[in-house]
């Protein structure tokens, strides 16, 4: 099977700072793909790089068939982002927002219609789509936002730490709806520094420091350090890094 | 081209939300003009002098008359001498002093060089040569009134007149001629500040990651962000000319259409300039701030407050890249001068290639991909 | 404490672009202002409907562009090209010689020119006309001394600024903008940062005392407009030889009230505002533009109607522009302005009173 996501010895520099040091992977379509770390260990950067919103400074990478230093406009047609600080319009409603968005990826309105509908049904938020969204809890705003990115089927959903500052049953609810999605198809790459939400996950990888210390499903990685959850995995690594 | 249309009614809805836009648009404009007309002047009426004759003759009185009855000055106060007169201009109580010599009367009579001192406030330094060419200005009358009256015992009329006529705004209405000034300012203003601060709204509060991250490309998301503004800014155009129209009848002596054409190029050239600051910016505070610097100099410069002619060498060449002295000199001339095209096409040429270029720079420099 | 401040300062020193406007513009401006705005008229653009082509209206011209007022730039063939040289905005005036002029001079016969004007710019036609008259006078009085010599003539003297320089009028101006600018807006703008962003709730929490707080913030903001304005009046007196002629004590203290005022407004502004765009919006509209406008900073307030001139006995900076020139051009004392300097005092008082007023209300509502 080919990879939907490819990178090889990807470097990415701030002037003398080095956020990405040479790092190789692979996500394979239909995969949930959990890209941890801790804050600051340089996730963010590599999603960005992924997203096409920034440049590397070397390596080779990949999205969705197309080269990301060529090709990233042909990229974003078939890519979905939810960024870390939310990043939908609060001034405009819940339908505008959708209507915006579904606009620009080129569908249809009887497509922006119709998936609005269902993806708002599956939330049971119809019935407040015409609220302007400044006035929703955050927990709502995070789903709505997962249902904006995924709303023109893109081929693989990049998510930056998508359940930061959330109660526990609206992340669960959450991750309800990333399996959804992931069973019709959609590659999931989710940043995350919640490490029970790594159990979640086909398959992590952890950043240490720019670099990926640890690349394996969770059942195996558990079983590498000899620990019982993914928090200790991340506390072994943590400390042989220091 | 759909998906412009869908920025745009994002962009107009949001426009319209805010609470602030609806004032901006409507309200500001009138209140600009109407406070600006009357502020931004430097018109010089009522000058405030103070008269020492310390001749105390007929012909001083006679003088001093003149002075009154003119409407360009107001007595505040007579004193007897030089000392206690420049009080008054220390404490800023007068801007000038009329000082007549003794011997006045006396020097006339024999034809002598009669003299009149005139002190003036001179701190701005505008205002103290048109005072000074006010009180000239009065002096010449009653001089001619002089060498009318002699004039029977020596036959010989005043042989040289002067007759000014003045052409356009008769009664030296400076209103006239700040209105169209003051209506440039005012779509500059929504097409530079407005426009940039819209782009760097965005930024700062983070919806611009998740524009860069679609496939819209750039000069779509350019025209959905420039477009309202533009029509905006026409729009406040006509509406402000028409308030001109209505409160200060002011002239409009050339053609609306040929106006407005101008007006949509130079909207051009301001919103691609507003662009490319929103580039330089990354918070509101900064936009505002660097578009403030820039929007002040060229405005200063544009001849808006004091005569392009007037400035130095420099200042001319500076002025062939402002924008702002285009059309202020342009919008004048059409109105209130009745001006066609062939009058001022090559200027008109120079700003649409300047549209062109800032615009093409504007875009180019706006990346969706950051280094 | 320190910490605090030094905190606001690195935060503001990093705004490199900010900074850079902050200082650059009033430099700019002071420049400017010495330079390029002037009403003065230099080289004006006139021209001739010349309809007796002889010696003596070739006399005239060359003596009309030896004043080094006026360049002769066209020269008219009839009547319909008048309408057509203002239109094309070419030239601002145009005199009009009338035919047989020598032989009409030689005959001691009377004789009128005509001196039309563009009188869009109203002043600009003023001073040109006065100007082209004046230089017209001179010329028939050096023709025919007895008729044409006046009985009546002036002498001028210009008090403070006999070389009529434009910069010492925008000084003092300049300076009051800038510390408006600075001490107020900027700072209204940063504490309504600081609501905007929830941080000043953990301010308010920490031990830190809420004078502490506003102190710490408003502490950059003086430093910086001091030395901002400082700059100002050293580049005026090296560039433009602006001197100050009173005490410079006095200036500086003054200076520093004034600041106080300032900080005050923009305190007042930031209790009263939710966001850092309304802060921004309603320190431009209500403090900046009415300050520029109606301060006399640029243009004289006499000339407004009389209800303008009401209104700007309300701005602080109009008493303030005062004080500066009082001080720097005029060489007055306090004994002079002692009225202005209370009006300030007085209307920082009241800002202060009004703005704890408004944060008390607010911590008790919390």
């Amino acid at each position: 099977m080919k990879p939907v996501i490819e990178v090889e010895n990807l470097v990415k520099k701030f002037g003398n700072f080095v956020a990405n040091d040479s790092l190789t992977f692979s996500v394979f379509p239909g995969e949930i793909f959990g890209f941890l770390g801790a804050n600051g260990a340089g996730k963010t950067t590599t999603i960005k790089i992924l997203c096409g919103l920034s440049a590397p400074t070397s390596g080779k990478v990949s999205v969705a068939g197309y080269d990301v230093y060529r090709h990233s406009e042909l990229i974003k047609k078939n890519i979905g982002y939810m960024s870390q600080k939310f990043s939908l319009y609060e001034d405009l409603s819940i339908t505008e927002n959708f209507q915006f968005y579904g606009g620009i990826y080129g569908l249809s309105r009887n497509e922006i219609r119709e998936r609005t509908k269902a993806l708002l049904n599956r939330l049971d938020f119809l019935k407040a789509q015409n609220e302007v969204l400044r006035n929703i809890p955050q927990g709502w705003k995070q789903k709505l936002a997962f249902s904006v990115a995924v709303m023109h089927q893109p081929k693989v959903v990049f998510l930056d730490e998508p359940t930061g500052g959330v109660d526990p049953i609206t992340r669960r609810q959450f991750w309800e709806l990333i399996y959804e999605q992931a069973n019709n198809g959609t590659t999931i790459f989710v940043t995350t520094h919640y490490m029970d939400e790594a159990e979640y996950c086909g398959r992590v990888s952890i950043m240490v420091d720019g670099k990926i210390e640890a690349l394996d499903s969770p059942e195996k990685l558990k079983n590498q350090f000899a620990v019982n959850s993914m928090n200790d995995v991340f506390v072994k690594l943590a400390r042989a890094a220091k | 081209m759909r998906t412009v249309i869908f920025i745009l009614q994002k962009e107009f809805r949001q426009i319209f939300r805010d609470k602030i836009m609806l004032p901006i648009i409507f309200i500001v404009p009138v209140v600009q003009l109407l406070i600006l007309s009357y502020t931004a002047t430097f018109e010089i009426k009522n000058t405030r002098i103070v008269i020492v004759d310390q001749d105390h003759s007929q012909a001083s009185r006679e003088l001093v008359f003149h002075f009154e009855s003119s409407s360009f000055f107001k007595v505040v106060a007579r004193q007897q001498n030089y000392q206690q007169a420049s009080e008054w201009l220390q404490n800023g109580d007068a801007d000038q002093l009329i000082v007549i010599e003794a011997d006045f009367e006396k020097k006339i009579k024999t034809n002598q060089p009669a003299k009149v001192l005139l002190v003036t406030d001179a701190i701005n330094g505008s205002a103290a040569s048109l005072m000074n060419a006010y009180a000239q200005q009065v002096i010449q009358g009653f001089n001619k009134n002089l060498l009318a009256e002699r004039v029977p015992f020596q036959n010989r009329p005043i042989q040289i007149k002067v007759e000014p006529l003045f052409w356009y705004n008769p009664k030296l209405n400076y209103i006239t001629y700040m209105v169209p000034g003051i209506l440039v300012l005012l779509v500059t203003i929504i097409g530079f500040f407005l426009s940039g601060m819209n782009i760097v709204k965005e930024k700062e509060m983070g919806t611009i990651e998740q524009i860069n991250v679609t496939p819209i490309k750039k000069w779509q998301f350019i025209t959905g962000k420039l477009l309202p503004f533009w029509l905006i800014a026409l729009f406040d155009l006509v509406f402000g000319l028409g308030i001109a129209k209505v409160v200060f009848n002011i002239p409009f002596l050339g053609s609306f259409p040929l106006l407005m054409g101008v007006a949509a190029v130079y909207l051009l050239v301001v919103l691609a300039m507003g662009l490319l600051v929103s580039n330089l910016s990354d918070t509101m505070q900064q936009s505002m701030f660097i578009s403030w610097f820039f929007l002040v100099i060229f405005i200063l410069m544009s001849g808006l407050f004091t005569p392009i002619e007037s400035m130095p060498e420099w200042a001319q060449w500076f002025n062939k890249i402002n924008p702002i002295a285009y059309f202020i000199t342009i919008n004048r001339m059409i109105m209130l001068k009745g001006s066609g095209f062939s009058d001022f096409s090559e200027s008109f040429y120079v700003l649409s290639a300047y549209a062109i270029l800032i615009l093409m720079l504007a875009v180019n420099r706006y990346k969706k991909v950051k280094a | 404490m320190k910490g605090f401040v030094v905190k606001e300062f690195l935060h503001i020193f990093r705004d490199h672009r900010t900074m850079l406007i902050l200082f650059g513009m009033p430099i700019a401006q002071v420049l400017l202002f010495g330079f390029a705005i002037t009403n003065e008229i230099n080289h004006a653009s006139i021209a001739v409907f010349d309809k007796a082509r002889d010696s003596k209206s070739l006399e005239l011209q060359q003596k009309l562009t030896a004043s080094g007022y006026f360049d002769i730039n066209m020269q008219l063939e009839n009547t319909k090209s008048i309408e057509k040289a203002f239109q094309s905005g070419k030239v601002k005036e145009i005199v009009v010689i009338p035919p047989q002029f020598e032989k009409t001079l030689e005959l001691d016969q009377p004789t009128t020119i005509q001196l039309i004007n563009d009188a869009s710019d109203p002043n600009t036609a003023n001073l040109i006309s006065s100007y082209t008259s004046a230089i017209l006078m001179d010329f028939a009085a050096s023709i025919n001394p007895q008729a044409n010599s006046l009985p009546v003539t002036t002498e001028t003297t210009m008090l403070y600024n006999p070389e009529l320089k434009g910069v010492f009028m925008f000084v003092p101006g300049t300076i009051t903008i800038l510390l408006m600018l600075v001490s107020a807006m900027m700072t209204s703008i940063s504490i309504a940062r600081e609501k905007e962003m929830g941080t000043m709730e953990v301010l308010l929490i920490s031990p830190l005392k809420p004078y502490q707080i506003i102190l710490g913030k408003v502490l950059p903001y003086v430093v910086f407009s001091f030395v901002n304005a400082m700059v100002i009046l050293i580049l005026a007196y090296s560039i433009f030889e602006m001197p100050v002629n009173g005490s410079l004590l006095l200036l500086l203290a003054e200076s520093l009230l004034f600041i106080l005022m300032a900080l005050a407004m923009g305190l007042f502004i930031s209790t009263v505002s939710n966001s850092q765009q309304t802060a921004m919006l309603l320190s431009m509209f209500a403090l900046m533009l009415p300050t520029i406008l109606l301060s006399g900073f640029v243009f004289p307030v006499e000339n407004m109607p009389l209800a303008l001139q009401w209104l700007s006995h309300l701005m602080p900076s109009k008493w303030f522009i005062i004080i500066v020139k009082s001080i720097m051009l005029k060489g007055l004392g306090i004994a002079y302005l002692w009225q202005e300097t209370l009006i300030i005092l007085l209307m920082a008082f009241i800002f202060i009173i009004l703005s704890i007023k408004k944060f008390e209300v607010r911590l008790k509502l919390k």
